[in-house]
């Protein structure tokens, strides 16, 4: 955080000399420090002009809320309504990059925490720019200019305009070097505000990535070899280019593509387009096989993340020794909106409309393949209809791309469903294998933690390593530079163990160690990432030792958080709200976790019947800790979207691997929660004053724990693998 | 060349019977606000009204509803947002807002059908509608609220 300051003012300096070839990508309304109309652009974020404020929002908005959080943010400072920001997606530039990543990529649940000073100081920055312009105007001094309700004022003598009418000669004013910022006593920072983008989403009006319609335009349905990493053998193209609506059918490098007039043509040649293969290495991926070879490879010793004390000895000494292994299966994100972009590559110039969380790697990706220079190569981020990591893997953009380029008009790639399934970025599965020891009195002596997974940044980093470096950086030396990375980033890939690290218990002897495994699975980041299955091994785990103990599971852990005082408050919260300590009616059981992730705190209390083999989760009490909440109306809805999330996950969901393919391929075998499945959710933050912290993601890690561990309490049936599958009627 | 009613006005497409409504509305007509999510009747993405029903587009031959009046959420305001919309609006159910086309239509449908749902009917409506985002606990409320049955 403290380096926030410093990039702002870094990207401030620049803004009337290079950064303004930026915000003058084409596509974008033109943006200048003094444009003919009279507009304002004090940075990249803000357009000021006499027909309102635009703010251009360097983070993508796929759900989360976060255009209206950053303009909260910024309209904080800028001493203006909500109400009177416009917000548009920014175009794809380093100026919009995340001061945290260094990447235009929205993900890890990271915008807000590091928007929270940088977007204040865009606002504060113009703001005091409009109040020279006034002083100078004015002739009075700058300090009387009181910034209210979008415009000046100037009380001793009663003068106001408004920023519309001081916009042309804000422009002229020099940028302010330390603008003030509000520490406390917030207009709006805090408040339960209703979303900016909610209107064009209920009506048929907002144009997400698949609505995209250009003159001209074909649509491309893409046949991939079902096994990762095949390659195509031949294809017989002739009966296809027969077929009604059909343009063409080219060869690309993920496969080969049928071009039509519509999209429904396009799916019906692919349909009838006879490929023949070379599945190359992984033609042999099967599940099963590769669960024992995780297994197996649990009994080596892998890569030491955390050691304190001596648990070899501990075990040895403990009074009770407990071992478990847990398993979580691969997942797909099924975003709701299939996987799609549409390209348009002319002569000199490459435009891309995608539903993208990480518009800076599109454009590195579209850099590599066309050879085009930044300025002629724009990204217009759409609607995004579902993220959660899967549209940070730019693979269906680049698709787009190539069509685009072979068949010289506008090209729509469009997924089908059984695309989206069989070619994702999948949750790596992960083995957990643990062991720890009680002493006689059942405080917990020993903790040792075998985390066997494959590693996601091995996979990501070339590309994103890539679209890190400057633009006129030679594709090869980038190329080498990512695999280089890759290389040592796939040793050290804490996403890969993320929050098993972590432990916040007092367990005097612990060690954890990372078993990475490469079975040749495309991978990815999924909501949460490494914690969606660390905290499931560590919170089962600690609720085996709790009962192991013959201690009731939550103050087992409120015990054991004495050094951890943030991760008791929201376990403490969770179980308040939940009345933990209150019967419940005949037939409901209760199951409690807590983990923390992106910075954040969370605990959750599941309320389970079953019946028969189902489980039936009725009623989730969430608490979460992020600090201070800039907006707790969207913070309560990414907390329940997080439950829906996870019970999904935790009662429905798998990937399988079977001669290669994956197994699934609609919603009829990976089937999402259901309304009618859906618990009542009630959400409750740890009131906070520092500094904000993740919230997208840290409410997924506890479902399914607190989910098993109510099992365990309704069943005596400990379900240490996911999804959770009762056994027996 | 096959004719029916989408939002209360006449349209003619010239494209085979089995097209799908969906690909109709969306790549001939340019109605996109009907959205593509599965092709296969699961999700609910795509459900528009045929003749007042709530109807999966993704399955309906354009051929079947000739002569029919088809609405879609272009055409769910009249005039003014549907109460559904209004309660939308009120209590921020959408988040990505994929899925929200659907929902509306398959909750407005239910409310014409059943003024005042209760949870168990509320439920079912809508059990074909799969969400991403996991907003059925405000889509519930907003149904409640719009049915006057809010408590």
């Amino acid at each position: 955080m403290t380096v926030t300051r410093r990039q702002f003012l870094k990207v401030g300096a620049a803004v009337g000399g290079g950064l303004l070839v930026e915000i003058h990508a084409p596509g974008l309304a033109r943006a200048g420090s003094a444009e003919a109309g009279g507009a304002f652009a004090p940075n990249a974020f803000l357009r000021i002009a006499s027909d309102g404020i635009t703010f251009i929002c360097p983070e993508v908005e796929m759900g989360q809320g976060i255009h209206t959080g950053l303009a909260m943010l910024v309209a904080e400072e800028l001493e203006v309504g909500l109400e009177a920001m416009r917000v548009v997606a920014s175009p794809a530039a380093r100026a919009y990059d995340n001061p945290e990543n260094q990447l235009q990529l929205t993900g890890g649940s990271a915008s807000v925490k590091a928007g929270f000073e940088s977007m204040r100081l865009a606002g504060a920055t113009a703001r005091d720019m409009l109040r020279s312009a006034a002083s100078r105007r004015w002739g009075v001094p700058f300090a009387e200019c009181v910034a209210s309700n979008g415009a000046i004022v100037h009380a001793a003598t009663g003068k106001r305009a408004t920023y519309g009418e001081l916009a042309d000669e804000a422009a002229r004013s020099g940028v302010p070097r330390r603008p003030r910022i509000r520490t406390e006593g917030f207009r709006i920072i805090g408040k339960p505000l209703r979303r900016v983008d909610a209107r064009p989403k209920i009506d048929g009006s907002g144009v997400f990535g698949i609505d995209v319609q250009l003159p001209g335009m074909l649509v491309a349905a893409v046949v991939r070899c079902p096994v990762p990493g095949g390659t195509v053998k031949g294809f017989d193209a002739a009966p296809v280019k027969a077929m009604p609506g059909i343009v063409d059918v080219v060869r690309i490098p993920s496969g080969v593509a049928v071009l039509a007039r519509d999209t429904w043509s396009a799916r019906n040649g692919a349909d009838a387009l006879r490929v023949t293969w070379d599945e190359g290495a992984n033609a042999g991926l099967d599940s099963a096989s590769l669960l024992a070879s995780y297994r197996a490879a649990a009994a080596g010793e892998g890569k030491g993340v955390r050691s304190d004390g001596d648990v070899a000895k501990a075990l040895a000494g403990a009074a009770r020794r407990l071992e478990a292994s847990y398993h979580a299966p691969f997942l797909a994100h099924a975003t709701l909106e299939p996987q799609n972009a549409t390209a348009h590559v002319t002569g000199g110039r490459c435009e891309v409309w995608a539903p993208t969380q990480a518009p800076g790697v599109a454009k590195e990706i579209a850099r590599q393949i066309t050879d085009l220079g930044s300025d002629e190569i724009v990204i217009h981020t759409t609607l995004v209809g579902g993220g959660f990591g899967r549209r940070l893997a730019q693979d269906y953009v680049a698709e787009a791309i190539w069509c685009a380029k072979a068949a010289g008009k506008p090209v729509k790639v469009a997924w089908s469903r059984e695309d989206d399934f069989h070619h994702d970025v999948y949750r790596p599965a992960a083995l957990h294998v643990m062991r720890g020891g009680l002493a006689a009195d059942g405080a917990p002596v020993a903790w040792e933690h075998k985390v066997v997974t494959q590693s996601i940044m091995k996979q990501f980093a070339p590309d994103v390593v890539a679209a890190t470096l400057p633009f006129w950086v030679p594709t090869g030396v980038k190329r080498t530079a990512g695999s280089v990375a890759s290389f040592f980033m796939g040793r050290a890939d804490d996403a890969a163990f993320e929050g098993a690290d972590a432990v916040p218990y007092a367990v005097p002897n612990l060690s954890v160690r990372f078993i990475a495994q490469d079975p040749g699975v495309p991978v990815g980041f999924w909501r949460s990432v490494g914690h969606s299955h660390t905290a499931f091994a560590v919170e089962s785990f600690v609720d085996e030792l709790a009962h192991a103990a013959g201690k009731d599971p939550y103050l087992f852990r409120q015990a054991l958080l004495t050094g951890a005082p943030r991760n008791r408050a929201v376990l403490d919260l969770a179980a308040s709200k939940a009345g933990w300590r209150t019967p419940l009616p005949p037939g409901r059981f209760r199951g409690i976790a807590q983990h923390a992730s992106f910075d954040s705190f969370a605990a959750a209390v599941v309320e389970v019947e079953v019946k028969g083999k189902a489980i039936l989760p009725r009623r989730v009490v969430v608490a979460l800790d992020c600090g201070l909440a800039v907006n707790p109306n969207l913070v309560a809805a990414q907390l329940e979207g997080s439950v829906v999330f996870g019970l999904g996950a935790a009662l429905k969901q798998e990937i399988t691997w079977k001669k290669g393919r994956v197994e699934q391929s609609n919603f009829n075998d990976f089937d999402l929660l259901r309304i009618d499945e859906c618990p009542s959710i009630e959400t409750h933050l740890v009131p906070g004053n520092g500094a904000p912290t993740g919230v997208g993601e840290p409410g997924v890690p506890p479902v399914a724990p607190a989910l098993a561990n109510a099992v365990f309490a309704a069943t005596g049936q400990r379900l240490r693998s996911l999804p959770l599958r009762l056994s027996g009627a | 060349m096959i004719r029916f009613t989408l939002n209360g006005k006449p349209v003619q497409v010239d494209v085979p019977g089995r097209m799908p409504l969906l690909w109709v509305l969306r790549d001939v007509l340019g109605a996109t606000g009907t959205k593509f999510g599965c092709g296969a009747g699961l999700c609910g993405a795509c459900t528009v009204h045929l003749g007042g029903q709530a109807i999966r587009s993704c399955l309906t031959d354009v051929g079947s509803v000739e002569g029919q009046a088809v609405t879609t959420i272009e055409g769910l305001a009249k005039g003014k947002l549907h109460v559904l919309q209004e309660a939308w609006l009120e209590l921020d159910v959408s988040q990505c807002g994929y899925c929200q086309p659907g929902q509306l239509m398959s909750a407005a449908a239910l409310l014409e059908a059943k003024p005042h749902p209760t949870d168990a009917e509320i439920d079912e409506a809508l059990s074909g509608n799969l969400c991403r985002c996991g907003t059925y606990p405000r889509i519930r409320a907003a149904v409640r609220r719009a049915a006057g049955t809010a408590g």
